[in-house]
C-alpha cells in the first residue's frame, strides 16, 4: 500500500493544473539544478540503485541501460548522444503514459533534462503516438513553458547543460513502439525493428549512441534523484522497486489508472482501486495483466498473485505496461483471444518472415477456434505455430503474438475443445 | 543445387546505419563453428565464416552485393550462451563464439521458417519460370518439412507494371526485399518499395511506372523466387534445357562476363557471371536483355548486288570471285579498311594483314572518325581499372555519360560514393548519374579553367589522394579530340593522378572493338587515310574497294559509287550499301578475343553455330586472301593467335590489364567550344544486334519515348 507522500504522479487524474504553474506547485522543477550537480556517474549510480527497471515492458534495469552509453561524447569519434522517449504507448489496455503527459508533462521534462544529463545527450526527442492528438498539443505547450522559462535549452534551469527537446508525432503503427522501429521511425524511414547487434546504445538514432526510455520511467526519475535511491527501493519487493501505475480496464465496476507500489496482490488492486469485478471476485474468468501481449491468468492464480515483474514472470505471464484487462465469465475468451491475434497480425511490420506469415495464419485458426470448426488436433498446432514464431524473429512483436494464445491454452484448454465438440455436434 | 557460389571475406553494411561501430580491436576474432576453429577477418558475419568452411546456410535476404536487413530469418543459427537462435548473415564474429549449425534448434527453425515462407506462396511451381532454378524450391527440399499445415485462404498480390523487361507475380514473392535493396544501392533508382504492413505488404513503385535503370535486369537475378522473372523470356524454356557457355559481351566496351544459354540454336538469355574486376554480379539491361537481336535480320548467306542493284543469294565462290574481279589492278592506295565496333581481334588481325598484303595503308578502327593520339596505350585505355575505381576519392568526368556509356562502371563509381567521401565532377551534358555530381558546365574550355587552377573543383583535385579524370569516347571522337586528350592529360599530370602505382588517366571507350584495334594499329599506315578520309575518298571515287569489317555507324550514303564489301552478321546499314556481302558471325557463335576498355583481354565462346552459311570472321578473311593469291599464314585459330602474340604481345594473357607505361601523348590546340557531350543518347540501341532487337525496341518506346512526353508535358 502505497502512501500518499510517496506518490510521484500526484496529478495523475487531472485535478490540478497541468501547466508550468501547477507543476512547480507539485515540486516538479523545484531544484534540478541541484540534481544536476549530483554529476553524470552518481546520477546513474542512483538510478541503478533505485531498482528502477523499464516501465514499458521489459524491465530492463534502467541505470544498467544508461551505463551502457559510451562514456564521453568528445571521444575519437564525438558522436552526439541522443535520449529518445518513447511515448508510442499503444500496447491495449494501457494508458499510463497518456495520462502522464497529459495531466503532468513537466514532470516527463524534468525527467529529460535529468536523464539526457546522465547520458551526456544534448537532444532529446518524444516520439508520441500519432492518435494522442490532445496530449501532443499539451506536450507542446509544457516544452515551450519549459523553454520560456530557461528549464530547457541552452543551460538548462541554470545548470550549465545544453538541452534540447523535440516533439515528434509517429503515425499510428504499434510497431513504433519497439524502440529500434521507434528510431527508423524518427530517422523518417518505415517504421520496422532493427536487428541487433548493434544495440542502440552503440548505433541507434542516425548511428548515434541512443538511449530510448518509457515515459514512465524517465517521469520517475527526478524524483529518485530528489528523494534518494532508497526511497524508491523501499517500496516494492527485492528487484521489483518502486512505484507504478496500473491501468484497470474490462469488468471492473471502476476502470482506473491508480498509482501503487509494484508487488502489490492483484486482488487487492482490483478490489480496492477498480471498484471490483462486475458481479463479484467470484464472477471472474481471467485477467490480462500486463497489457494484451502477456498471457492471460485465470482466477486461481489472481486470487495470490502478486503484480511485479518476477511473480508474473514465475505463472509464465508478464508485468508488462502493467494494463490489466479483467474478464468476467460473460467473456468469450476465445473471441477475445482471437481478436488480439487479429491485431497482432494487423500491426506486424512484414518485415521478418515468421511474424509477417505466422501472425494471419494464428488468427485464422483462431477465428475457426471461435466458432469451434476446427480439429481437436490443431489445438496442438496452433501452440506449435505460436512457438514457430516465438524467438525466430527481430523485434519481441512476433512473440507477443503467441504469448495471448498460448495463454488461453494453457488455462483454458477444456474450454476451447468444448467449443469443438459443439460445433462437431451441432454440424451432425 | 544451391547457389552459394561466393564467400568473401568483408564488411557488411547493415540496413540502418551509414556508420557501424568501427570494431576498435582489430584483432581477428576466432570462433568455433561446429567444433571447428577458425580465424576470420574483423567484420566477418557468421555466415560468411560459415562459408569459408564450406558449410551451407540456406539464405533468402543475404546477398552478398547488398546490405543485410535479416528478415528472412532463414539463416539462424544457435549460438552459445544467446537464449534465442541468431540471424548469421547480421551477426558479426566475435571473439570465443561458439556456433552451431547441426543442431535439432536449427534445423527445426529452418523447418519453421521454410513453412512460413510456404504458407502464403502459391506453390505453382509447374507454371513459375524460376522452377529448376528457384531458391526457394531447393531450400524447401534441402530444409523444409515434407508437407504443409496450413490450411487456411492464400493470399493474392496483384501484380506490378514494371515495364518491358522484368515480370511479376507478385504472389510468389517472400518479401526478402533484395530488390528493393538492389535498386536503392546498386542501381541508385529509389524507385522500389515495400508498402503495406504485416501480411499485407507488398512491393512494388505505389505509383505505377516502369522501372528505369539499365540495370534492371539484375532485379531478375536477385529476386530469390518467381516474382520478379525475364519478361522476354517468359515461358520460353526450362534451366535443364538450356547448354551453358560462359563468355564476355560486347555490346559494350566493358566486357562483362556473361553466360549464354542455348537451346538449340536459339540463344535463349544471357546471365551475368561473376568477375569482381569487371561487372561484379551485374549485366546491364542491353547484355541481358538484347539477344533476341541475334535471331533477327541475320545474314546467313553470301550475296552480290547485281546489275539491276538488287542483293542477289550467292555463294561463298562467287562473293570471293566478284571481290577478287574488283580487286585485280586496284593500287594499294584504292583499297580501304574499316573495322566497326563488334569486330574481334583475330579478324582486324587477319584483316590488316591483307591489307598489307595488298598494299594498303588505309585502315582504321575508329568509324566515329576519331583522331586523337593512339601512340601510347595509357592513352586509350581505362588506367585506373575498374576496380580501381573504389580507390578513388575524386573523379572528373569529361564529356562522357558513363551511365549510358558504360553502366557498369556507373554503377561501380556509385558503388564508391555510396562508401562516401567521393566528389564527382563533371563536364559534359548534364545528366542524372545516380550520385551527386558538381557540374562543372559542358563547355570544353572548362578544360583549360581547371588545368590552370581557377575552378572551384581544383582544390578538391589538388587535395586528393586518389584523383582520376575519365575522359569519354564522345569527346575524343571530336575535331579537337586531340586537344582535348592534350588538356586531359596535363590535368592527369598537374593533379598528379599519374604515379607509381597509380594511374587516374582514362579513357571511356564505348566499343568493344576499340582497344584491341588501336592495340594492333588497325590505324592508317604510312600516307594512309583515317575513316574520315577513305570516306570522302570513297565519295570522290578515289576508292576503288571498301571493306567495312562490321562497319555501320558509318555514313553509308557518302561513300559515292565505291565497290563495298561488307563483312558482318546482321543486316543493317552496312549490308544495306554493300557490293557484296560476306556473312560472319555474333559474339555468341565465335570463339574469338576482345579487349575492353581497361585494356584486359577476354574471350568469347561459342555458344550456337553461325546460321547458314555464315562463317567464323577470320576465316572468311582467310578464304578471300587465298582468292586474291595473298593466303594469310595460318590455318587454325590458334596458329592465328599465335602470328597475334609475336607481333602484339598484348594478346598473349588472357584476363590481365597490363600497366601501360605513361609517355607523353597528344599536343594543345584550339578548342573548339561547341558543348562536350556523351556519345550516345540511345543506350538501348547502340549497334546491330540491338538495333535488331525487339525487347529493346519495347524499352526506347517505354523509357526514351515516354520520357520525352513527360517531358514535353
Amino acid at each position: 500500500m502505497l502512501a500518499e507522500k510517496d506518490k510521484v504522479f500526484t496529478n495523475l487524474y487531472g485535478f490540478d493544473d497541468w501547466k508550468l504553474e501547477g507543476a512547480r506547485k507539485r515540486g516538479v522543477w523545484s531544484n534540478t539544478k541541484e540534481l544536476l550537480a549530483l554529476g553524470q556517474a552518481k546520477i546513474i549510480d542512483e538510478v541503478k540503485n533505485s531498482g528502477l527497471r523499464g516501465r514499458g515492458g521489459a524491465g530492463f534495469s534502467t541505470g544498467m541501460k544508461w551505463s551502457f552509453m559510451p562514456q564521453k561524447s568528445n571521444g575519437p569519434s564525438d558522436r552526439p548522444h541522443y535520449l529518445v522517449v518513447n511515448a508510442d504507448e499503444s500496447e491495449p489496455g494501457t494508458c499510463k503514459d497518456r495520462d502522464i503527459i497529459r495531466f503532468d508533462p513537466h514532470r516527463l521534462l524534468e525527467g529529460i533534462v535529468c536523464g539526457a544529463f546522465a547520458i551526456n545527450a544534448h537532444a532529446s526527442y518524444i516520439y508520441i503516438r500519432g492518435e494522442f492528438v490532445n496530449e501532443a498539443k499539451n506536450m507542446q505547450i509544457a516544452i515551450d513553458e519549459a523553454y520560456a522559462a530557461g528549464l530547457i535549452g541552452k543551460n538548462a534551469c541554470g545548470s550549465g547543460w545544453d538541452i534540447d527537446v523535440y516533439l515528434h508525432r509517429g503515425a499510428g503503427a504499434y510497431i513504433c513502439g519497439e524502440e529500434s522501429a521507434l528510431l527508423e521511425s524518427l530517422e523518417g524511414k518505415k517504421g520496422q525493428p532493427r536487428n541487433k547487434p548493434p544495440f542502440p546504445a552503440n548505433a541507434g538514432l542516425y548511428a548515434n549512441p541512443t538511449t530510448v526510455n518509457n515515459v514512465e520511467t524517465i517521469a520517475v526519475v527526478p524524483e529518485i534523484l530528489r528523494r534518494g535511491a532508497a526511497w524508491f527501493a523501499s517500496m516494492g519487493r527485492e528487484k521489483n522497486a518502486g512505484n507504478k501505475i496500473y491501468c484497470i480496464s474490462g469488468h471492473v465496476n471502476q476502470p482506473c489508472n491508480v498509482e501503487e507500489a509494484m508487488s502489490i496482490p492483484m486482488k487487492e488492486l482490483i478490489e480496492k482501486y477498480a471498484g471490483g469485478v462486475r458481479g463479484g471476485w467470484d464472477n471472474l474468468l481471467a485477467v490480462i495483466p500486463g497489457g494484451s501481449s502477456t498471457p492471460l491468468l485465470p482466477r486461481e492464480i489472481c486470487d495470490t498473485v502478486l503484480m511485479d515483474f518476477d511473480s508474473l514472470k514465475a505463472v509464465q505471464s508478464g508485468l508488462g505496461t502493467a494494463g490489466l484487462i479483467v474478464m468476467d465469465k460473460s467473456t468469450d475468451l476465445i473471441y477475445a483471444i482471437a481478436r488480439l491475434s487479429r491485431f497482432y497480425m494487423h500491426e506486424s511490420c512484414g518485415q521478418c518472415t515468421p511474424c509477417r506469415e505466422g501472425t494471419g495464419w494464428m488468427y485464422r485458426m483462431m477465428l475457426r477456434m471461435v466458432r469451434g470448426n476446427a480439429k481437436l488436433e490443431e489445438i496442438d498446432m496452433l501452440i506449435d505455430v505460436t512457438r514457430e514464431i516465438e524467438g525466430h524473429t527481430i523485434c519481441a512483436h512476433g512473440d507477443a503474438a503467441g504469448w495471448p494464445i498460448q495463454g488461453l491454452i494453457r488455462h483454458f484448454r477444456p474450454m476451447v475443445e468444448q467449443r469443438i465438440l459443439d460445433y462437431r455436434k451441432q454440424a451432425a | 543445387m544451391l547457389c552459394f557460389l561466393y564467400s568473401r571475406i568483408r564488411f557488411s553494411v547493415t540496413r540502418n546505419t551509414h556508420a557501424i561501430i568501427e570494431d576498435t580491436s582489430l584483432l581477428m576474432p576466432k570462433l568455433k563453428i561446429n567444433d571447428i576453429e577458425l580465424e576470420v577477418a574483423p567484420g566477418t558475419s557468421v555466415l560468411q565464416a560459415c562459408e569459408q568452411l564450406g558449410i551451407e546456410v540456406p539464405r533468402f535476404c543475404y546477398h552478398d552485393k547488398l546490405s543485410v536487413p535479416a528478415n528472412c530469418r532463414m539463416c539462424l543459427v544457435e549460438v552459445e550462451k544467446t537464449p534465442k537462435p541468431q540471424a548469421s548473415c547480421a551477426l558479426p564474429c566475435g571473439e570465443g563464439m561458439v556456433v552451431k549449425t547441426n543442431t535439432p534448434v536449427v534445423t527445426r527453425a529452418r523447418k519453421n521458417v521454410m513453412e512460413m515462407l510456404l504458407i502464403n506462396h502459391p506453390l505453382d511451381c509447374p507454371i513459375c519460370d524460376q522452377g529448376g532454378e528457384c531458391d526457394l524450391q531447393d531450400q524447401a527440399v534441402a530444409y523444409g518439412f515434407d508437407r504443409g499445415r496450413y490450411a487456411e485462404a492464400k493470399r493474392a498480390v496483384k501484380d506490378k507494371e514494371l515495364g518491358p523487361l522484368v515480370k511479376t507475380v507478385m504472389t510468389r514473392c517472400i518479401h526478402c526485399t533484395r530488390c528493393v535493396r538492389f535498386a536503392d544501392e546498386i542501381a541508385g533508382m529509389p524507385e522500389l518499395g515495400a508498402f503495406g504492413r504485416s501480411e499485407h505488404m507488398e512491393i512494388g513503385t505505389y505509383i505505377e511506372k516502369a522501372v528505369s535503370s539499365e540495370l534492371s535486369g539484375n532485379l531478375v537475378d536477385v529476386c530469390p523466387v518467381g516474382a520478379l522473372t525475364n519478361k522476354p523470356y517468359a515461358f520460353e524454356a526450362r534451366p535443364w534445357e538450356l547448354s551453358k557457355t560462359e563468355t564476355i559481351d560486347v555490346l559494350d566496351a566493358v566486357g562483362s562476363n556473361i553466360r549464354v544459354d542455348a537451346r538449340g540454336q536459339e540463344v535463349m538469355r544471357v546471365l551475368p557471371r561473376l568477375h569482381e574486376d569487371v561487372n561484379e554480379e551485374w549485366i546491364n539491361d542491353k547484355t541481358r536483355y538484347a539477344c533476341d537481336g541475334l535471331k533477327r535480320q541475320r545474314l546467313d548467306k553470301p550475296y552480290i548486288r547485281d546489275v539491276d542493284g538488287k542483293l542477289k543469294p550467292a555463294n561463298w565462290g562467287e562473293a570471293f570471285a566478284a571481290i577478287a574481279r574488283q580487286i585485280k589492278g586496284l593500287p594499294g592506295e584504292a583499297i580501304a579498311a574499316i573495322a566497326g565496333n563488334l569486330a574481334d581481334a583475330e579478324s582486324m588481325f587477319a584483316l590488316k594483314q591483307l591489307m598489307q598484303y595488298l598494299k594498303s595503308p588505309n585502315m582504321d578502327c575508329r568509324q566515329d572518325g576519331a583522331l586523337y593520339d593512339v601512340s601510347q596505350r595509357a592513352g586509350y585505355t581505362f588506367n585506373t581499372t575498374i576496380s580501381g575505381i573504389e580507390k578513388a576519392d575524386v573523379i572528373l568526368l569529361v564529356g562522357t555519360n558513363p551511365r549510358l556509356e558504360a553502366s557498369l562502371i556507373n554503377a561501380r563509381i556509385r558503388k564508391r560514393w555510396l562508401r562516401g567521401g567521393l566528389k564527382v565532377g563533371v563536364i559534359s551534358e548534364q545528366a542524372d548519374l545516380t550520385y551527386p555530381t558538381k557540374y562543372l558546365g559542358a563547355n570544353p574550355l572548362v578544360l583549360d579553367e581547371v588545368l590552370q587552377g581557377r575552378n572551384a573543383f581544383c582544390d578538391l583535385l589538388k587535395n586528393a589522394k586518389n584523383p582520376m579524370i575519365i575522359v569519354g569516347a564522345g569527346a575524343l571522337a571530336r575535331k579537337d579530340g586531340l586537344f582535348i586528350q592534350y588538356r586531359v592529360r596535363k590535368i592527369a599530370e598537374t593533379y598528379n593522378m599519374v604515379r607509381d602505382g597509380w594511374n587516374g588517366f582514362n579513357v571511356l571507350q564505348t566499343s568493344a572493338a576499340r582497344v584491341a584495334g588501336l592495340d594492333m594499329s588497325f590505324v592508317p599506315g604510312q600516307n594512309g587515310k583515317s575513316t574520315n578520309d577513305i570516306i570522302a575518298a570513297a565519295q570522290n571515287g578515289k576508292i576503288g574497294l571498301l571493306y567495312l569489317l562490321g562497319a555501320d555507324e558509318i555514313d553509308t550514303s557518302k561513300l559515292g559509287s565505291t565497290f563495298v564489301v561488307y563483312q558482318g552478321h546482321h543486316g543493317d546499314a552496312g549490308a544495306n550499301r554493300a557490293d557484296v556481302i560476306l556473312p560472319g558471325s555474333a559474339y555468341t557463335e565465335k570463339n574469338a578475343l576482345y579487349m575492353n576498355t581497361e585494356g584486359r583481354l577476354q574471350s568469347t565462346r561459342r555458344a550456337v553455330f553461325p546460321p547458314g552459311e555464315a562463317k567464323e570472321d577470320w576465316q572468311i578473311i582467310r578464304a578471300l586472301s587465298e582468292v586474291l593469291g595473298q593466303a594469310l599464314p595460318y590455318d587454325t585459330l590458334a596458329q592465328l593467335r599465335q602470328k597475334m602474340v609475336q607481333s602484339h604481345a598484348l594478346f598473349a594473357r588472357l584476363d590481365h590489364v597490363e600497366p601501360a607505361p605513361w609517355n607523353s601523348f597528344a599536343r594543345d590546340g584550339v578548342l573548339d567550344p561547341a558543348p562536350l557531350q556523351s556519345s550516345i543518347s540511345n543506350f538501348y540501341q547502340t549497334d546491330v544486334i540491338s538495333r535488331s532487337s525487339p525487347t529493346m525496341a519495347a524499352c526506347v518506346e517505354t523509357f526514351l519515348k515516354s520520357s520525352v512526353a513527360e517531358a514535353a508535358e
